[in-house]
């Protein structure tokens, strides 16, 4: 176990933390900040995979599949929050619900289009094969993810802060009435936010079907990985999001590599550990 | 209204005492899980219905009891009997129950969901990838029932007793000070909590009775399917308890017995026809939360009382059971918000 060994498990760490962060923080946004209590991001996931597969299978780039994954999930993210969730705002278990029943129509749908065996995106020779990195010899795909993720987070970090649609949001959810008052169109508002968190889904499922792979349950995977992302570093926080990520990653990586019988334990060791010490989460607020 | 529902009561009974004489066995297999799943969500509802803490893991409670005692029969030298495995099964839901409930039962609401959910899904997880033990995507196969009820229209008779104990046992619960307790933590946490009550402890102690609960039904199951696999502890079945409890109708006693009914006759009939029936099951989720979402029981209800142009004497009303729950812990009557 020289110090290459352990280079190339934070790499691995690091990269699919990048993923996790593309999954985790459309979900942080729709279910922390906003308190949708939405399960269909794991199908968005999904099924933004397959459509930029199917893209890329048809010749289009990479770029224009990954494009076109999260638009269309943003699309029908708005059109699940505008039609479906809306009535339900404030009832956790009847979005739950609602939203699991959607997710399994969703995931009957991709079933019956592609099948159930795994299948992956091809990806063009710019971002494909590898690279040399400190004398390691590492997947260039996942370095991109990693720019992507890193990009993307700063992107979303920025549009929360610094952005007067930010601080709409920001306020919007600790007192709608006043917002609304100021003269503030905030279901409109937060219809748009629940299809940026939507279109995160779709990017993430484009890169995931590189990264990974598409299969039937996948869904579920993703799902659970950004529940534990989401759950270790708190609701609805963004700096929680990039946190958890990194911990959650990186502790699955160093376990795969030196105890691999107890790779699936260590998937969860993270959240029990902090959920017995902060139940909600790292950078979790107060209700 | 009392008549028509003894009636109701009288049929329904002679039904299921008469079931393995009149049904084909598909049916009788239908009508099996309906008493199974139904239980289930009987177990489901002391929480979502009867504390507001909505559970989103229990197959997977569920799902360790009847993965203990297939382990016990599988996958150890000499297959146990039934009076060792069983209790070991209903000792290891209670275990992971106490286990789960000590971390979730310090949240509410999304967090408790999601925390339950997580919990259900690390079941999962092992059941799938814990193959020493769990036999991984295969399973355990091969558990059969003892030789005495190893034939399924007899172990039917078994099912049924066991699950009218079960519903007997949870009646007593949600009955009883403590039930009206959980009752009253529903409708006002920190009323309960001004009021003396340790909030916490009798959220804990429900989880661990549905854990319980869970636990007996799942030896149950077991024996019934003769086979375990992830797909008993998947996160769609802790889904679909729940929408059972809801369809039937949130914090009713009889409405998880409706809910499952309904929910389990329809994917079977469904599943005959055609390969799509998640699409459908997903479809009646989605109308249930639109249509129904107190439930059907409480619908019934309602028309009834529209029809009669009376009320309904009994805990039909959403509001009147709330007010009652709060009214009958005796402290003192607490208006609901």
């Amino acid at each position: 176990m020289d110090l290459q060994f352990w280079f190339t498990q934070v790499l691995n760490g690091v990269t699919l933390a990048s993923l996790l962060f593309l999954v985790a923080s459309g979900f942080t946004l729709i279910f922390g900040l906003m308190r949708i209590s939405n399960l269909t991001h794991g199908v968005l996931y999904l099924l933004g995979g397959y459509l930029s597969l199917t893209i890329v299978r048809n010749g289009g780039s990479f770029l224009v599949g990954t494009v076109a994954a999260a638009v269309s999930m943003a699309v029908l993210g708005v059109l699940l929050e505008r039609f479906l969730l809306r009535q339900l705002r404030g009832q956790s278990l009847s979005e739950v619900l609602l939203t699991v029943g959607a997710g399994f129509i969703i995931a009957d749908f991709c079933l019956m289009m592609w099948g159930g065996d795994p299948l992956t995106i091809p990806t063009p020779d710019v971002i494909s094969g590898s690279v040399e990195l400190f004398g390691v010899t590492y997947p260039r795909f996942r370095i991109v993810t990693f720019v992507v993720a890193a990009g993307l987070g700063v992107g979303l970090w920025f549009l929360q802060y610094n952005t007067r649609l930010g601080a709409i949001v920001r306020a919007g959810v600790n007192d709608a009435e006043m917002v609304s008052a100021l003269g503030i169109n905030l279901p409109l508002v937060l219809t748009g936010v629940f299809g940026l968190g939507a279109a995160m889904a779709g990017l993430a499922g484009s890169m995931g079907g590189s990264f990974l792979s598409l299969y039937r349950g996948a869904d579920r995977d993703i799902l659970l990985w950004g529940l534990v992302v989401v759950i270790v570093g708190g609701m609805g926080s963004l700096e929680g999001a990039v946190v958890g990520s990194l911990l959650v990653g990186l502790v699955d990586a160093f376990a795969k590599a030196l105890v691999p019988d107890l790779a699936y334990f260590t998937q969860f060791g993270p959240m029990v550990i902090v959920l017995a010490i902060a139940p909600r989460g790292l950078f979790g607020r107060r209700q | 209204m009392k008549w028509v529902k003894i009636g109701l009561a009288v049929v329904i009974v002679a039904f299921l005492i008469a079931a393995p004489h009149v049904l084909s066995s598909f049916y009788l297999r239908v009508v099996t899980e309906i008493l199974i799943y139904g239980a289930l969500a009987m177990a489901v509802n002391i929480l979502s219905g009867y504390t507001g803490l909505a559970p989103f893991g229990q197959a997977g409670i569920f799902g360790v009891a009847a993965y203990a005692v297939g382990y016990l029969i599988v996958k150890v030298p000499e297959p146990q009997p039934i009076w060792i495995t069983a209790p070991a099964g209903i000792m290891m839901s209670v275990i992971v129950s106490v286990i789960f409930g000590a971390v979730a039962i310090r949240t509410t609401d999304i967090y408790f969901l999601l925390i339950t959910l997580a919990e259900g899904m690390i079941v999962w997880g092992l059941a799938y990838r814990w193959a020493s033990i769990t036999g991984a995507e295969n399973g355990l196969r091969g558990i059969d029932r003892p030789a005495i009820v190893a034939d399924f229209q007899t172990y039917y008779y078994v099912v049924l007793v066991v699950m009218a104990l079960v519903a007997y046992g949870i009646y007593r619960v949600v009955n009883s000070p403590f039930g009206l307790t959980l009752k009253g933590i529903r409708e006002g946490e920190r009323r309960m909590q001004a009021l003396g009550y340790n909030v916490p402890l009798h959220k804990f102690v429900a989880f661990v009775i549905a854990g319980f609960f869970s636990g007996v039904i799942g030896v149950v199951y077991v024996y019934y399917n003769e086979f375990v696999s992830p797909a008993t502890v998947d996160f769609a079945r802790s889904a679909e308890e729940l929408i059972m409890v809801i369809l039937g109708g949130s914090g009713t006693f009889w409405g998880p017995l409706v809910g499952a009914t309904i929910i389990t006759s329809v994917k079977h009939q469904v599943s005959l026809y055609t390969d799509r029936w998640l699409m459908i099951l997903g479809g009646i989720y989605v109308l249930t939360i639109l249509v129904a979402p107190h439930g059907l029981l409480r619908g019934a209800g309602h028309l009834w009382e529209r029809v009669t142009g009376r009320g309904v004497e009994e805990k039909g009303g959403l509001l009147k059971e709330r007010e009652g729950a709060v009214a009958e812990t005796g402290e003192e009557v607490v208006r609901v918000r």
